[in-house]
């Protein structure tokens, strides 16, 4: 690539203004935004403008795009000089460009240069009927018809060089010419071969539903067993070494920064999008709780959501009594000696609290959703190692279950 | 805090640390040439590349934080080799590539002797190439009067981009192209349009940027290098003056982090040229009208025959912008001897009264304070040209957290950072002050708000000073009044109480035609003093004062003496003297001196000293250098609002009307009047 | 050969209409309501469980990398990126997606939105890419008046996708450097940390994925993770759009099990090798970025993540280039070569100067107009390229160099031989271009 520069000023058109459709449809692009991020519209606006022109972007359309969306000069020109689909200098009425890399250099481009460069000169130059001109560029994603070639908008596949020289004329001529295969086929199936996705039944709508029978035979299952034992082999099968293929792309574990909403969360801000998490609590089936346990240990690369509870999660000591083990890593809650009004909650409604921890936390002088809403990390803590399932009070979220009990309930 | 191991070393330092910053603490240096404290991480040179234990590959220390590390298997702390085998390798990887592009043009690099790269490929380089290729050729860019290009020298760290971007607001340049064919270029080769575009040149770490006014003169081994202050504004940036022999060949910035961190403006930096330019280098005397060359016993006896027969009260004395606290001293003592009041050093803003108390001329925030601010109203000034490195501060300020800019002024310029414009003059501040406008809401909800007066809205300092009381502006912990003064000596001289004594005649008082017989003129050219009088003119250059003078009197520049100034901030600064005035000029306290000799004045010191000294006695807090003397900012405050009201209507506007020929150095400088032309050619282009 | 009921892309070829009334007869949009009803943690766990790896090159678990978007909103609103800005050399999956089977990605967007909070999806495709940006922007707005998408839908969760596209910059796959260009800016690539998931598009959290992870998440939730999970191998479940490219004697895009060998992809679905197998020379199984495979190591292999792996090379995007004994080896690593040189950004430095060093010299050796200890000079230029830089794109124009050279440097150094061994004029000196 050389220094891509704009078009001498000789050629440069005095001046630049979307036509009243573009500069609605520029209007349209610029909506797609958020307030105030109307930049990101630059390419689509410089597209157009550069369609606009006649296949070239000049200064003046570098311009008037970036004073419509309020960037410096210098920033749009940066943006039109780095992207190649930008042609800063007069391309033909016919623009070509001709993949040259490996898929499609090994498979005839190199010939169809050759015929390129035979017919219309060197690469870069309009020809002297203003119809064509030609430049050699990188992959354009369609390798497995190759070579190929995208003139103007359209791209033009499996050719030679005689089908090229053939379709050139027909543009030249005005002739209506096929986009796409030149040799027949439709896409990128192979030619005259087709020997999968022949089953019509994949086509006349008669699979339609047809897998909801598994969700139904759960339901019939009553429990949910049947999930929960699919779900625990594919974990268990997950959870052996999943390791990305190149070395860089597990960097994502390595900042605990990820989850810093989720810790803000748990300091008790109020999520700003309730119904996201209603719509999520509602659910009619609870993720399957045993396998969570196994995802835990592959989470466990992933930044610690609590990382006050750690401790508790791993080392619990013991053979000692439940309060002593408890002391060790937290804070004894407050408690209640009887409930307020005398109307204790409906903790069983906290999903992972049943009679029996209803009991053992009324023995704690746990009565209502808003003791545990306000639960500190010390305390989860100590109530995790108390009823000696470390851990699950954070992966449960009894805290937020119960806060928005609490909230439901005022 | 947050434990790491550097090189063995464990060290404490807060999580949110670089690792870079981190090593710096453990005494590891790690090359850079795209890391600057001051601007944005890009993290594209990987020169800083060290080796994080258990990270896969070498880490870009610069951009790498500290809480990002991952501690040890068994909870040890992070560990960090800077000196390993991997680190060397990536260094010197790294460094090889810097240099098969780079053209080996040391001899005539005008970087060369300071150059980072130099250094750090003699540190970390190896001594051969393997490139057999042809280097990368680059064409040179137009960008600016200020700044020569040598591309093929560019190493693309774009701290010029980021600098112009982020510290002077005034995105000009960018990086066209991309791969290797990326080049640092302004939009079409225009013109830079930033008053801090010199710092570019100073921020780049290789030669691809350098100072063109002084390109292939100057050596850096062969200067002498002077720390000084600037007087071309109010603010006194710190700055170090290098000269060659006699003659100053360049000023650079030096880093002060309550004044101007390391930027300076164009004009300081490139006022140099002024110096040597339009200079009186001997005394004038006018004789049938016109200046003729005079000894100094001709000019001293044409002055005292003029002054032993004057009326006191027909004998004034001015005080220019440039003037350091030791002449004007010493003209005072002599006025004073004399038995004259008309003194005056307010060339503009006459309606300071040092007596009000220190917190009335100055700005008590301090410029490092306006960090702090939380909301700010400008009264009456344009920052960006009254005192440029003050406005990077407030945008500083913009840019750690969106802060609530007002400004009142006849104009609407570009600050470089969004501001809410209130309007033009007394009326808005008045409806401001009354409520009828939602800034005295966002003013009164902050906790520092903070409220500048520049010399354009001094006709409204009581209700300026009333609002800022109404607001809270001044509490036990914070002072959010204060004055831009745009003069490097007006602090300095009410300092010293250089003004209108009993009956004295004020400035502007003592230009009235026929209003004197006798002018003593210490350096001020920006006004003109009406006919009649007899001008004795001291001062450095060929400007305003000098052509209306009757006696003129070669002082020295700021360069060529050692003279106390007082910032805008009522910091205490000493300028110190890289060279010597040219010709028969003389330190303006000497010629002050005999010249008292020759009145039979006789003025008590025959040192600088001893001046100083007694300079002391009077006002301690001079005496303090780099210092700011606390004021009694509340009851000044008070007095302040307490004041009568001024009820005519006007409009303020700024005192500047140029930037960069606000001062007679200024104005003989060549570089700066090319400046000056293109940015009057940007105003109107922008005003078409 | 994975059976006709197992495949997800029913209308590869574009044998069928692209519409949404096809498409539903296909299967797509049914029971959408119902797969989100059943919880934004149902919809990771299945992910998680279909053990689906990222189909854009570095094979990164999908369920787990959704999983990382922040729980809850803290004011900052979430963002779906899908990458759709295909430009791999040798891939060309994504493009028969989005013009053929558009709306299976339409709704494993939603999907994959609601599974992460994000009530906005970006669809960045590659500039080049006017036909299929046109088809895709049909089904866009044919989604929306359906109301299967929109403010308000259907499917009671606020959701709106739009399609931007990009202007020719293969960088701009990478998935900050997306996010700048989708921003406005130059497609430079970010620092991280910090991540996307905490400050992506706008600053807020982001999850950027390739089309065809997102675009086989509605089947997957349908038909379940297990379904998924048993095809294919161990860690390497599901099945992958093959792009087969080359020396074959048709080549093509088919949809496969993970796991299928080499010999027999090549075989059923490409009309088998040009001239025989005995005249495969070697192959780049993932996509120009990953080191070639010679001949005997490839043929009978394992096409999955690890197994290729294990070869010293990548499945990358399964975008299997096929190279016959005819092929100018080096030249055509140097055509590569030229690529990377070509699309680098020129943000940082081994990448900037690297690759148009590598690409010098090896265009020089294709010639053979070099030395042979030069040889040994690239191998180590490409490791100071390699792990050096921003992104990956370094590591991407080192690999195939090693490759070459660990596989093919007899092939160099008979070149080198050749060329000193004839009188040559000296090449004359000309400017870098």
């Amino acid at each position: 690539m050389a220094n891509r520069r704009l078009a001498p000023a000789a050629e440069q058109p005095q001046s630049f203004a979307f036509t009243p459709e573009n500069a609605d449809w520029a209007r349209g692009q610029i909506a797609k935004y958020p307030e105030g991020r109307q930049a990101s519209a630059v390419i689509p606006l410089l597209w157009k403008a550069q369609e606009q022109n006649g296949g070239w972007l000049p200064q003046k359309a570098i311009e008037a795009v970036a004073d419509e969306l309020g960037m410096p000069h210098i920033r749009v020109l940066e943006v039109a000089t780095f992207y190649t689909m930008f042609a800063l200098e007069p391309v033909g009425r016919f623009w070509i460009q001709l993949c040259g890399t490996v898929p499609c250099d090994c498979c005839g481009a190199k010939e169809l240069k050759a015929a390129l460069h035979e017919r219309l000169g060197p690469s870069g130059k309009v020809t002297a009927d203003g119809n064509f001109s030609w430049l050699e560029v990188e992959c354009l994603g369609a390798c497995c018809n190759a070579p190929m070639v995208q003139i103007n908008q359209d791209y033009y596949e499996d050719l030679t060089p005689e089908s090229l020289n053939k379709l050139l004329d027909d543009l030249a001529a005005g002739r209506p010419v096929k986009v796409g295969s030149q040799i027949g086929r439709i896409s990128s199936e192979p030619k005259d071969a087709v020997n999968t996705l022949t089953d019509e039944s994949l086509f006349d709508g008669s699979r339609v539903s047809a897998w909801r029978k598994r969700f139904e035979q759960t339901e019939a299952a009553g429990e949910e067993s049947v999930k929960k034992d699919e779900a625990a082999s594919t974990e268990a099968r997950v959870k052996d070494e999943t390791k990305p293929a190149r070395p860089s792309s597990g960097r994502a574990n390595e900042s605990n920064a990820v989850d810093a909403p989720a810790e803000r969360a748990s300091a008790g801000q109020a999520p700003v999008k309730p119904e996201d998490q209603a719509e999520a609590r509602d659910a009619k089936a609870p993720p399957a709780q045993d396998p969570a346990v196994e995802d835990d240990k592959i989470l466990r690369s992933e930044p610690p959501h609590h990382p006050a509870t750690i401790g508790a999660g791993d080392d619990v000591p013991e053979g000692e009594n439940p309060e002593a083990r408890a002391d060790a890593v937290g804070t004894r809650p407050k408690g209640l000696a009887v409930p307020r009004d005398d109307r204790p909650d409906d903790l069983t409604k906290i999903k992972g609290i049943g009679p029996i921890n209803q009991r053992r936390l009324n023995d704690l002088g746990v009565w209502h959703y808003d003791q545990i809403a306000a639960w500190s990390p010390q305390e989860i803590a100590w109530v995790g190692a108390y009823l000696a399932f470390p851990g699950r009070i954070d992966r449960e979220n009894w805290v937020g279950q119960a806060s928005d009990l609490a909230g439901s309930k005022g | 805090m947050t434990k790491i191991l550097i090189d063995g070393t464990e060290v404490d330092v807060p999580a949110d640390y670089t690792l870079l910053q981190a090593c710096e603490i453990a005494g590891a240096e790690i090359p850079r040439f795209c890391f600057h404290e001051r601007l944005s991480i890009a993290g594209n040179c990987r020169m800083c590349l060290v080796e994080l234990k258990g990270a896969p590959k070498p880490v870009a220390s610069c951009a790498y934080a500290v809480k990002d590390c991952r501690p040890g298997p068994n909870g040890e702390p992070p560990e960090v080799l800077t000196r390993s085998g991997t680190t060397k390798k990536a260094r010197e990887g790294v460094m090889e590539f810097l240099l098969i592009n780079h053209p080996l043009d040391c001899p005539i690099c005008d970087q060369g002797g300071h150059c980072d790269l130099q250094d750090q490929a003699m540190a970390y380089g190896v001594d051969s190439t393997r490139y057999k290729e042809n280097k990368r050729a680059v064409e040179e860019k137009y960008i600016g009067p200020l700044v020569r290009t040598a591309m093929n020298r560019c190493i693309h760290c774009t701290r010029c981009v980021r600098f112009l971007a982020e510290v002077a607001g005034v995105p000009d340049l960018g990086a066209i192209g991309r791969g290797e064919d990326m080049e640092i270029t302004s939009y079409l080769e225009q013109a830079m349009g930033s008053e801090l575009q010199g710092n570019v040149a100073d921020l780049c770490p290789v030669g691809a940027l350098v100072h063109l006014p002084q390109s292939y003169n100057v050596r850096p081994w062969e200067l002498h290098k002077t720390e000084s202050v600037d007087v071309m504004d109010a603010v006194g940036s710190a700055i170090r003056i290098d000269a060659r022999g006699r003659e100053v060949m360049q000023i650079e910035p030096r880093i002060s982090e309550e004044i101007n961190e390391e930027w300076i403006s164009d004009k300081t930096r490139h006022v140099v040229d002024g110096l040597r330019l339009q200079r009186l280098d001997r005394p004038f005397l006018r004789e049938n009208g016109r200046l003729r060359p005079a000894s100094w016993g001709e000019a001293f006896s044409a002055i005292a025959a003029k002054v032993k027969g004057a009326d006191p009260k027909r004998v004034g004395a001015l005080v220019g912008d440039l003037a350091g606290a030791e002449e004007i001293f010493a003209l005072k003592a002599l006025m004073g001897s004399l038995g004259v009041t008309n003194l005056d050093a307010r060339q503009t803003g006459e309606a300071i009264d040092p007596a009000w108390g220190r917190a009335a001329y100055t700005l008590g925030a301090a410029i490092a304070g306006i960090e702090q601010a939380d909301a700010i109203l400008i009264v009456g000034a344009n920052p960006r040209t009254e005192a440029s490195l003050l406005n990077v501060r407030i945008r500083k300020r913009w840019r750690m957290a969106p802060v609530s800019i007002g400004l009142i002024l006849d104009e609407q310029p570009d600050l470089t950072y969004p501001y809410t414009y209130l309007g033009a003059g007394t009326d808005t501040l008045a409806s401001i002050a009354k409520g009828e406008h939602s800034f005295l809401d966002i003013l009164k909800k902050a906790e520092r708000p903070l409220v500048i007066v520049g010399e354009g809205g001094l006709g409204s300092l009581a209700a300026a000073a009333a609002l800022a009381k109404d607001v809270d502006a001044v509490t036990d912990g914070w002072n959010g009044f204060g004055v831009l003064n745009t003069a490097a000596a007006r602090v300095g001289a009410l300092d010293l109480g250089f003004v209108p004594g009993e009956g004295g005649l004020s400035f502007s008082a003592m230009l009235e035609p026929g209003a004197l017989d006798v002018v003593f003129n210490l350096g001020a050219d920006e006004r003109v003093i009406g006919p009649g009088a007899f001008v004795i003119y001291q001062g450095t250059h060929g400007d305003a004062g000098a052509s209306r003078a009757d006696v003129i009197l070669p002082g020295a520049a700021y360069t060529e003496k050692s003279a106390t100034y007082v910032n805008l901030e009522g910091r205490v600064q000493m300028a110190n003297r890289a060279g010597f005035p040219p010709g028969d000029a003389r330190e303006d306290w000497a010629i002050l001196r005999a010249l008292s000799d020759v009145l039979g004045k006789r003025l008590p010191y025959d040192s600088l000293a001893a001046l100083r000294k007694a300079m002391y006695a009077e006002h301690p807090h001079l005496a303090a250098v780099g210092q700011i003397e606390a004021s009694a900012a509340a009851a000044t405050l008070d007095t302040l609002a307490a004041l009568p009201g001024e009820s005519a209507k006007v409009a303020f506007s700024s005192p500047i009307a140029d930037f960069y020929l606000t001062n007679p150095i200024a104005r003989a400088s060549r570089v700066l009047a090319e400046c000056s032309g293109l940015a009057r050619g940007r105003a109107l282009e922008a005003a078409e | 050969m994975l059976s006709d009921q197992d495949r997800i892309f029913t209308n590869l070829y574009g044998q069928h209409s692209p519409g949404l009334d096809a498409a539903k007869k296909r299967g797509a949009w049914d029971g959408t309501k119902f797969l989100l009803e059943m919880g934004r943690d149902w919809i990771i766990e299945e992910m998680k469980g279909s053990g689906l790896r990222g189909r854009g090159g570095a094979g990164f678990p999908t369920g787990l990398k959704w999983s990382f978007m922040p729980k809850k909103s803290d004011g900052r609103p979430h963002y779906l990126v899908v990458n759709a800005d295909e430009s791999e050399p040798g891939t060309c999956k994504d493009r028969e997606i989005m013009r053929h089977d558009p709306h299976l990605l339409i709704e494993g967007c939603m999907l994959a939105c609601f599974a992460m909070g994000a009530h906005a999806c970006y669809i960045y495709i590659r500039g080049e890419y006017v036909a299929e940006k046109f088809a895709l922007q049909r089904a866009v707005d044919e989604a929306y008046e359906a109301r299967l998408v929109g403010k308000s839908n259907v499917h009671d969760y606020p959701f709106d996708i739009y399609v931007h596209h990009g202007a020719g910059a293969y960088i701009c796959g990478e998935e900050t450097a997306l996010i700048e260009s989708l921003e406005g800016k130059k497609g430079m690539p970010r620092l991280k940390p910090p991540f996307p998931a905490n400050m992506g598009l706008y600053g807020c959290p982001t999850t950027v994925n390739n089309v065809e992870s997102i675009a086989v998440a509605g089947t997957i939730l349908r038909r379940g993770g297990a379904w998924f999970a048993g095809l294919g191998g161990k860690n390497n479940t599901g099945t992958k759009l093959f792009c087969v490219s080359g020396h074959v004697n048709k080549p093509c895009n088919v949809e496969e099990e993970l796991g299928i060998t080499f010999r027999e992809l090549i075989d059923r679905h490409c009309g088998g090798m040009r001239g025989g197998w005995d005249n495969l020379l070697c192959s780049i199984p993932g996509g120009s970025s990953v080191p070639l495979v010679p001949a005997e190591q490839i043929i009978d292999a394992k096409m999955d993540f690890d197994t290729l792996r294990n070869l010293g090379s990548g499945l990358g995007t399964a975008a299997v280039i096929v190279l016959d004994k005819s092929t100018d080896i080096v030249g055509a690593i140097a055509r590569i070569s030229y690529f990377y040189k070509h699309e680098s950004c020129g943000q940082c430095t081994p990448c900037r100067e690297g690759t148009g060093w590598m690409w010098r010299v090896l265009t020089r050796m294709a010639a053979g107009r070099a030395q042979k200890r030069e040889i040994d000079m690239l191998l180590e230029v490409t490791k100071q390229v390699e792990g050096h830089t921003i992104c990956a794109l370094g590591d991407a124009a080192a690999w195939p160099i090693q490759g070459l050279i660990r596989h093919f440097r007899p092939e160099i150094e008979k070149r080198i031989d050749q060329y000193s061994a004839n009188p040559h004029m000296d090449a004359v000196p000309m400017a870098a271009e």
